[in-house]
């Protein structure tokens, strides 16, 4: 399974997603920087990380949307290669149009940090399958614009369509129906705010972010 | 010349630093305050003979995000 993290400036959860990646996939993912105009051929998979990519300036995850790169990552997308963007890159997704609504700044103005509650809401998708619904695991957050947001009508549109991926079990940050993580139409690209890369091995306190890479590796590899 | 884009948040957009500072404002004895909504200005030294359109379209691409925000354009 070839798979690529992209690099932004500010970055800074790229290394542990790598590590993640090359973890689970056994080989390590290509490191893209944001200005390269072009992905390399045969990706399975592109993956955002987290991070402050261009100092969240603007609003976060506004630039490093309109990166070379992510034009390139659109297209891809579009021809239906899966997308993960985690936290940051959640926020570069919505930002980039890949995924509707945004992510705005905490119902509770707080950075949140420590581990949070999640419901698998839809297993029907490749970053989602190993996953049982309705299961309930633990994933960490870090993050301080991760209230997601959009009109009433979308939300209702990607409740009755099986978009909502994960749903906080308590209320995180403000989201709107406590969504932490949706998928697109097409079902291959995922947003979401907590770091399944965070929790992959016994060493760092759960695995439960583990199967999320597990259940691509089972449909791409 | 200068153009200023105004940014701010669509009606019935939660903006809980407007509600940070309008907490703040009625400790400090401000009663008379109703709502507080917090937004942006960028100022832009654009050539000569940008329009009102150019800028705009800046701002839908990129200054604003017309999810949630809205934008207002003042060429000077």
């Amino acid at each position: 399974m070839k798979t690529a993290v992209v690099v932004f400036p500010g970055s800074n959860c790229d290394r542990d997603l790598a590590v993640a990646l090359e973890l689970v996939t056994g080989q390590k993912p290509a490191m893209l920087w944001h200005d390269d105009p072009e992905l390399p051929d045969g990706l399975d998979l592109i993956a955002l990380p987290g991070g402050f990519s261009h100092g969240d300036y603007l609003r976060s995850g506004a630039i490093a949307a309109r990166s070379p790169i992510m034009r390139a990552v659109i297209r891809a997308a579009d021809k239906g290669t899966p997308v993960l963007g985690i936290c940051n890159g959640f926020q570069v997704l919505t930002e980039s149009g890949l995924l509707p609504g945004a992510l705005m700044r905490n119902a509770g103005l707080d950075f949140v940090c420590r581990d949070v509650r999640l419901e698998v809401v839809t297993t029907d998708t490749p970053f989602t399958r190993a996953y049982t619904p309705g299961e309930t695991i633990t994933v960490p957050v870090a993050h301080h614009d991760g209230n997601f947001q959009a009109d009433a009508e979308t939300l209702d549109r990607l409740e009755q369509q099986g978009q909502v991926a994960f749903r906080y079990a308590e209320d995180v940050n403000g989201s709107a129906r406590n969504i932490a993580g949706i998928l697109n139409a097409k079902g291959n690209v995922l947003g979401l705010m907590p770091h399944p890369e965070r929790v992959v091995e016994p060493a760092h306190g759960g695995t439960d972010g583990r199967r999320l890479f597990e259940g691509l590796l089972s449909v791409l590899a | 010349m200068k153009a200023r884009v105004t940014v701010s948040l669509k009606p019935g957009v939660l903006d809980p630093q407007g509600r940070a500072i309008h907490h703040a404002l009625e400790g400090l004895g401000f009663g008379q305050v109703a709502e507080v909504r917090v937004g942006k200005v960028i100022e832009l030294e654009v050539a000569d003979g940008t329009t009102e359109d150019q800028v705009a379209d800046m701002a839908r691409k990129l200054l604003a995000n017309t999810v949630i925000e809205n934008f207002r354009v003042e060429l000077a």
